[in-house]
């Protein structure tokens, strides 16, 4: 455990503080198009967490992970402009 | 006492942290749909750049920085489309501009296409005619 974990734990921590804030937009958005926006940016602090994740533990197969949620987040954005079309 | 590896890795991933946080003030913070958008991808899409950046220095590997490779160029690719798609849907389905935004020039458009509410349309008249 020296300063760089404990600096990674702190990276950490800040990002979870912005899931909170955009789980605030997410509650309080007027409409569909703010949620669905307030999701992406949801998903691009969950791929910052995994990524720093994956330094923390050493374990670097986590990084697919984020592949993988980069290209979920890509597919939910494009699903839910389809559905707001039709 | 850390290495050089570690303490550079840290500087970028601290930037990247920054610009998220700065994302997620702006989705907190701005006025309307188009503003935040335009925070959310472009701060965004950096910040996990960044990140990203700093593990590949931290790991020095090959594979390691392919999957980097392709974070950062599926963040690049997919993240403007989704913006611009979304933000298509949102207007096709009259979500609200802000008051303050300038849309002399779109309002040809807006009106044509019946998209634009007409009490906004008026807002955004009454600054002009004052002056």
């Amino acid at each position: 455990m020296n300063a760089f974990h404990i600096s990674l734990i702190v990276a950490i921590s800040v990002i979870s503080i912005c899931l909170i804030m955009v789980m605030i937009r997410f509650f309080k958005g007027p409409t569909l198009p703010d949620r669905v926006t307030a999701f992406d940016l949801f998903s691009a602090n969950i791929i910052g967490i995994t990524a720093i994740y994956a330094v923390l533990t050493d374990n670097t197969s986590v990084m697919d992970v984020a592949i993988i949620l980069s290209l979920i987040s890509f597919l939910g954005a494009m699903s839910f402009a389809y559905y707001l079309n039709k | 006492m850390e290495s050089w590896v570690e303490i550079v890795s840290a500087i970028f991933i601290y930037i990247g942290v920054i610009f998220l946080v700065i994302s997620s003030v702006g989705i907190i913070r701005l006025p309307d749909f188009y503003i935040r958008m335009s925070a959310i991808t472009k701060a965004a899409t950096l910040g996990i750049g960044f990140i990203v950046t700093g593990i590949t220095i931290y790991f020095n590997e090959v594979v390691i920085m392919n999957k980097s490779i392709t974070i950062i160029l599926f963040m690049l690719l997919t993240s403007p489309v989704a913006a611009h798609v979304i933000a298509r849907a949102a207007f096709r389905n009259r979500v609200l501009f802000w008051e303050k935004t300038i849309i002399e020039e779109f309002k040809p458009y807006l009106k044509e296409h019946g998209a634009m509410p007409e009490t906004n349309v008026d807002k955004a008249d009454l600054p002009g005619k004052k002056q």
